[in-house]
C-alpha cells in the first residue's frame, strides 16, 4: 500500500465519476500494464472498506494514476464513499498494481467489448494498443446516450450501442468476422459476461482466446460463525461483511491480494466444516473444495466452519 | 485468473491425443492420413452436421475420399503425402475466422507438422483436436544439428544430418512439431545400444 | 568497492578459480543433511552483508570473464538467445530493472542516466558507454533482452503471462543444466519442466506455478537449485553434450577433488510492469569439491546429501555414473559430527 494525494474529481457521466491520485511529494508512481486494478481503501467511520478499481489512464504516464467509479446505491458502501466523502486534497491508502486482464500479447487481433462502466480496463490498454500497432475492435454498450458524455477520448473506430435508442450489439455478426488469432474480451455485468462467453463459445471460439474480467464483490448473505484454531477465537462473519473483512476486523493475520477470488493468495484450510461452504471465487480446483476456502469473497451456511488462522 | 490445472502422467510436454469429438463451430477444417481417414468417418457418423461446413484434406488416402465425399464434406482436397499438405493448408486457411475448429488424425509427424503450421497461421491451440492412429513412429529433431527426421520408427536412430546416433526422448515441441534426439554416446563414443523399435 | 575481476576461462584450459573470498560467499544450497525437492521460494529482498543475496543482480569477480565465455557461445550458436515478436516490451521491461538495479547496487562499476526516454548506460568492467532511446529498438545495437543479457551474469528466461499459465517466450541461455532453449521456447511452465523426475507427482509445479503468478512489481522471491558438473564448464547444453559428454567419464579418484563441481542456481523471479511478464533469471556458481571441502560443515553436509540423494534425482542431476567416487572422496570429510541448520559456514 502507498499513500497518494486525491487530487482531481469529475463527474464523467451521471453516475461515473473520475478520480484521479498523485504522489503527495509530487514523486512518479511506477508503470503498469493496461488492465491492471488497484486497492483503494475506505475509511468510512468505523468501517474499513477495500475495493478494487480498475486504472483507467496511460500505463506509461508516472504523473498520476486515474480511476472511475460508478455510483451503486443498493452496493456494501464503497462506491458511495467515493462519491459523497472523498475530496480532492484527500490522503488514502493505494495498493500496488495488479493485472489480471492483461492483452494477450501474441494475439493476432483484440476484440474488447464493454458494457457500462466495463470500459475502464479497455481505457488504460487504448494507448497501450497503439504503442503495439496491435489491431483491435472496441464495442461499447450503454442504455443511454450520456453515459457516455466526458469519457477519455474513444476513438472514432469505437463501435457504440445505445440500447436506448434500440441499438443491441450484433454478436453473431461480430464474433463470426474476426481473423483467425483474435483474442476476445469483456468486461461489463455479470448477464453481459455470460451471454457474450456463450455465444462465442457456440460460434466456436476456443477458451483460451476469451478473457473476462468481473470484479466480484463478495455476495452478502446470512450471518454465520467461523473458528480460527490457530488463533483460538470464534468471530461471526455478518451479512454484508466478508469473512476476510471479519478476520481484519478481529486483527486476524490473512493474506489477500485481489479480494476478488482470483489470485489465491487468501487460500485457507478447512479444518472441519459442519455445514455447507458456498464456493464463489475462481480458483481452487474442484477436488481442492472440500478442504480449502477463499475468505475473500466465499460463505457457510451451517453450524460451525473451523478454518486455519 | 485461476491456474492450469497440471495434466496427468505421462511427461506433461508428450503430446495427448484422444478420439475426436463434435464441437459447435463456424467452420471445420479435417485433415487424416491413411489411418486417420477412419476416425474422420467415426466423427461424420456421430455429427453428421458437422461435415456440410468441414474442408476436409485426405493425406496419401485417395481410397477414403468416395466414403467422405458421401457424408456431405462441403470441401475435400487430396495430396498425396506430407509435403504437399502444407500448400494445401495454408490455402484453406486464407478465409478462414475465428469459430474454426480443427479435426486432426493419423500419424504423430502428421498431426505435429499440421498442428505446428496452424498454430503460427494463429489456429488457437484450443481449437485443435487431435486423435492418433497408426503407426508409433515420430517426428523427431536432433538437438546437436537441428535436423528433423520423419517417420523415425528405432531407438535409437541415425541422425540425417549430422550421422550421430540420437536416443528418442518423449519431451515434444509443438513448435517444432517434433520430439528431441539427444547423441547417445555423448559420454562414451562408439558405445551405441541396439535399436529397439519405438512403441506407441 | 571496486571488485577485481578474474582473468579465466570455462572451456579448453579451464583455468577458473574461486578465490578464498568467493568460496565463504558461495550459495551452498543445503539447509539440511539430506534433499528433497520443494517449492523454497523466499522474498528476494537483500541478505546477510557481502552475500550472494545482497544485491538484486549480484556481481562478482567472474563477472567478466563470463560475459567473454558468453559471448563465444553465441557466437558458435545464435540460438542461445531468442526472443519470440511478442516479447520485444518484456526486453524493455528486463533491460530498465537490471539498468536501475546495478546502478543503485554497484555504483562503482555501473551508472544510468535518464532524461525522459535519452538513456546513457555506463558498464565500466565491460567498457561500455551507450547512449539509446528507451523502448525503441533501431538505437540499441541488440534487441533489449540480448543487449542487456549480454553484461548481465547468468541465463534468463522471460516468460509470457496468459490463460493462467507461464510461456517460456524468450530467454538467453548459455550457462543451462542441459536444457535446450530452441527445443523449449513457447512451451509453458508444466511442459518445459516434464523432465524433471518426481516432482510433477508431488504437486510442485502446480504450487509454484500458482505462485509465480501472483509475484508482483513489489515483491521479487528467489530460490536455490543445484546440480554437478565435471570441469568448471558453463556451456552445458545439449547442444554441445558430445563436447563436455566424454568430459564426464573422466574422473579419476586422483583428480575428481579438482575437477568435480557443485553447481548451484540462484533463480529469482521479479514481475515485469509494461508487459506484466515475468522474468527468470537463472545466475550459476561453481564450486570444486576440493574447494568445497575447506569449510567443514560443507563437507560433512554434501557427503550425506549426495550419499543419500535417491537414483533417480542422481541421474538427473547429472552425476550418477560418478557418483560411488564422489560419495567415496567426501567420506574423508565427514567424521559424522552434527552439523547445523542453515546454509551459511559456522
Amino acid at each position: 500500500m502507498q499513500t497518494l494525494k486525491l487530487t482531481r474529481k469529475e463527474p464523467l457521466s451521471p453516475r461515473i465519476t473520475r478520480f484521479r491520485f498523485e504522489h503527495p511529494e509530487g514523486a512518479p508512481l511506477p508503470v503498469f500494464s493496461g488492465g491492471a486494478h488497484v486497492m483503494v481503501e475506505m475509511q468510512d467511520g468505523p468501517v474499513l472498506r477495500r475495493n478494487a478499481y480498475s486504472l483507467i489512464s496511460d500505463p506509461l504516464d508516472c504523473s498520476g494514476y486515474e480511476i472511475a467509479v460508478q455510483r451503486e446505491d443498493h452496493g456494501r458502501g464503497g462506491s458511495l464513499f467515493m462519491h459523497r466523502d472523498a475530496q480532492p486534497g484527500m490522503l488514502m491508502q493505494i495498493g500496488p498494481a495488479v493485472n489480471l486482464f492483461s492483452l494477450n500479447l501474441a494475439a493476432r487481433k483484440h476484440l474488447l467489448i464493454a458494457g457500462g462502466v466495463g470500459i475502464t480496463p479497455f481505457l488504460a490498454q487504448l494507448p497501450e494498443l497503439a504503442r503495439l500497432g496491435a489491431a483491435y475492435e472496441l464495442h461499447y454498450a450503454v442504455r443511454a446516450r450520456d453515459e457516455l458524455a466526458a469519457l477519455p477520448m474513444l476513438p472514432d473506430t469505437t463501435r457504440l450501442h445505445v440500447s436506448g435508442e434500440g441499438s443491441r450489439m450484433d454478436l453473431d455478426a461480430i464474433l463470426s468476422a474476426q481473423p483467425l488469432g483474435t483474442h476476445l474480451y469483456v468486461c461489463g455485468s455479470a448477464r453481459m459476461i455470460e451471454t457474450v462467453l456463450d455465444t462465442a463459445a457456440a460460434l466456436g471460439w476456443p477458451g483460451d482466446t476469451l478473457h473476462a474480467e468481473e470484479f466480484l464483490a463478495p455476495a452478502p448473505g446470512e450471518p454465520f460463525e467461523v473458528a480460527c484454531a490457530r488463533s483460538n477465537r470464534t468471530l461471526t462473519v455478518g451479512p454484508h461483511q466478508s469473512m476476510l473483512e471479519a478476520l481484519e476486523a478481529a486483527g486476524i493475520d490473512a493474506p489477500w491480494l485481489c479480494r476478488g477470488g482470483a489470485c489465491g493468495q487468501c487460500e485457507t484450510d478447512v479444518l472441519s466444516c459442519d455445514g455447507t461452504i458456498d464456493h464463489h471465487d475462481h480458483w481452487l480446483e474442484p477436488e481442492e473444495r472440500k478442504r480449502k476456502i477463499m475468505p475473500c469473497v466465499s460463505r457457510f451456511r451451517g453450524r460451525l466452519l473451523t478454518i486455519d488462522r | 485468473m485461476s491456474a492450469t490445472p497440471p495434466p496427468p502422467a505421462p511427461i506433461a510436454s508428450r503430446p495427448r491425443y484422444a478420439r475426436l469429438q463434435t464441437r459447435r463451430c463456424g467452420a471445420a477444417l479435417m485433415v487424416a492420413d491413411k489411418s486417420g481417414a477412419a476416425a474422420l468417418l467415426a466423427l461424420a457418423d456421430d455429427a453428421p452436421e458437422l461435415m456440410s461446413k468441414a474442408s476436409v484434406v485426405l493425406c496419401d488416402a485417395a481410397e477414403h475420399a468416395p466414403a467422405l465425399q458421401a457424408r456431405g464434406a462441403a470441401r475435400l482436397l487430396q495430396t498425396s503425402s506430407t509435403a504437399g499438405l502444407s500448400p494445401a493448408i495454408a490455402t484453406l486457411l486464407g478465409d478462414a475466422r475465428m469459430g474454426l475448429q480443427v479435426f486432426l488424425a493419423g500419424a504423430e509427424g502428421l498431426i505435429a507438422q499440421v498442428q505446428s503450421q496452424l498454430l503460427s497461421a494463429g489456429v488457437p491451440l484450443g481449437a485443435i483436436q487431435a486423435e492418433h492412429r497408426g503407426t508409433a513412429a515420430r517426428r523427431m529433431q536432433c538437438v546437436h544439428c537441428k535436423t528433423v527426421a520423419e517417420d523415425v520408427t528405432v531407438d535409437p536412430y541415425i541422425c540425417p544430418g549430422c550421422g550421430r546416433s540420437l536416443y528418442v526422448r518423449d519431451h515434444f515441441s509443438r513448435r517444432v512439431g517434433a520430439f528431441q534426439g539427444v547423441c547417445i554416446d555423448a559420454e562414451t563414443p562408439g558405445e551405441v545400444p541396439e535399436s529397439v523399435e519405438i512403441r506407441i | 568497492m571496486i571488485m577485481q575481476f578474474n582473468k579465466e576461462t570455462f572451456r579448453g584450459d579451464y583455468s577458473y578459480c574461486n578465490s578464498p573470498a568467493a568460496i565463504r560467499r558461495f550459495p551452498f544450497p543445503f539447509d539440511r543433511d539430506e534433499y528433497m525437492y520443494s517449492v523454497n521460494m523466499e522474498p528476494h529482498k537483500g541478505g546477510p552483508d557481502g552475500s550472494v543475496f545482497q544485491a538484486r543482480f549480484d556481481v562478482d569477480e567472474h563477472y567478466v570473464a563470463e560475459m567473454e565465455d558468453r559471448a563465444i557461445t553465441l557466437m558458435r550458436d545464435p540460438g542461445r538467445c531468442q526472443s519470440l515478436p511478442h516479447m520485444t516490451l518484456a526486453g524493455w521491461d528486463l533491460l530498465e530493472l537490471i539498468m536501475t538495479s546495478k546502478a543503485e547496487d554497484y555504483p562503482e562499476h555501473f551508472e544510468l542516466h535518464r532524461d525522459g526516454d535519452r538513456w546513457r548506460w555506463i558498464n565500466r568492467p565491460l567498457g561500455i558507454d551507450e547512449t539509446f532511446t528507451f523502448l525503441d529498438e533501431s538505437t540499441l545495437p541488440y534487441g533489449p533482452m540480448e543487449y542487456i543479457t549480454r553484461q548481465t551474469q547468468g541465463d534468463f528466461a522471460v516468460l509470457d503471462q496468459r490463460e493462467g499459465n507461464l510461456w517460456m517466450d524468450a530467454g538467453m541461455v548459455t550457462s543451462q543444466a542441459d536444457w535446450s532453449l530452441d527445443f523449449d521456447i513457447g512451451m509453458n511452465f508444466f511442459e518445459w519442466h516434464a523432465p524433471v523426475p518426481r516432482a510433477a507427482e508431488m504437486g510442485i509445479f502446480q504450487r509454484a506455478l500458482k505462485f509465480l503468478l501472483n509475484v508482483r512489481q513489489d515483491t521479487p522471491a528467489r530460490r536455490l537449485n543445484w546440480t554437478m558438473t565435471v570441469n568448471p564448464r558453463l556451456d552445458t547444453s545439449p547442444e554441445t553434450y558430445p563436447e563436455w559428454g566424454p568430459e564426464k567419464r573422466s574422473l579419476t579418484p586422483e583428480n575428481l577433488g579438482q575437477k568435480q563441481y557443485l553447481r548451484v542456481e540462484l533463480q529469482s523471479f521479479w514481475r515485469l510492469p509494461r508487459s506484466n511478464g515475468l522474468a527468470f533469471p537463472i545466475r550459476c556458481y561453481l564450486i570444486s569439491l576440493q574447494d568445497l571441502v575447506t569449510v567443514p560443515k560443507w563437507g560433512r553436509r554434501f557427503h550425506r546429501v549426495l550419499r543419500d540423494l535417491p537414483e533417480d534425482l542422481a541421474t538427473y542431476k547429472g552425476f550418477l555414473v560418478n557418483r560411488p567416487m564422489i560419495v567415496d572422496y567426501l567420506s574423508r570429510f565427514d567424521d559424522g559430527a552434527p552439523t547445523s541448520p542453515g546454509i551459511y559456514p559456522d
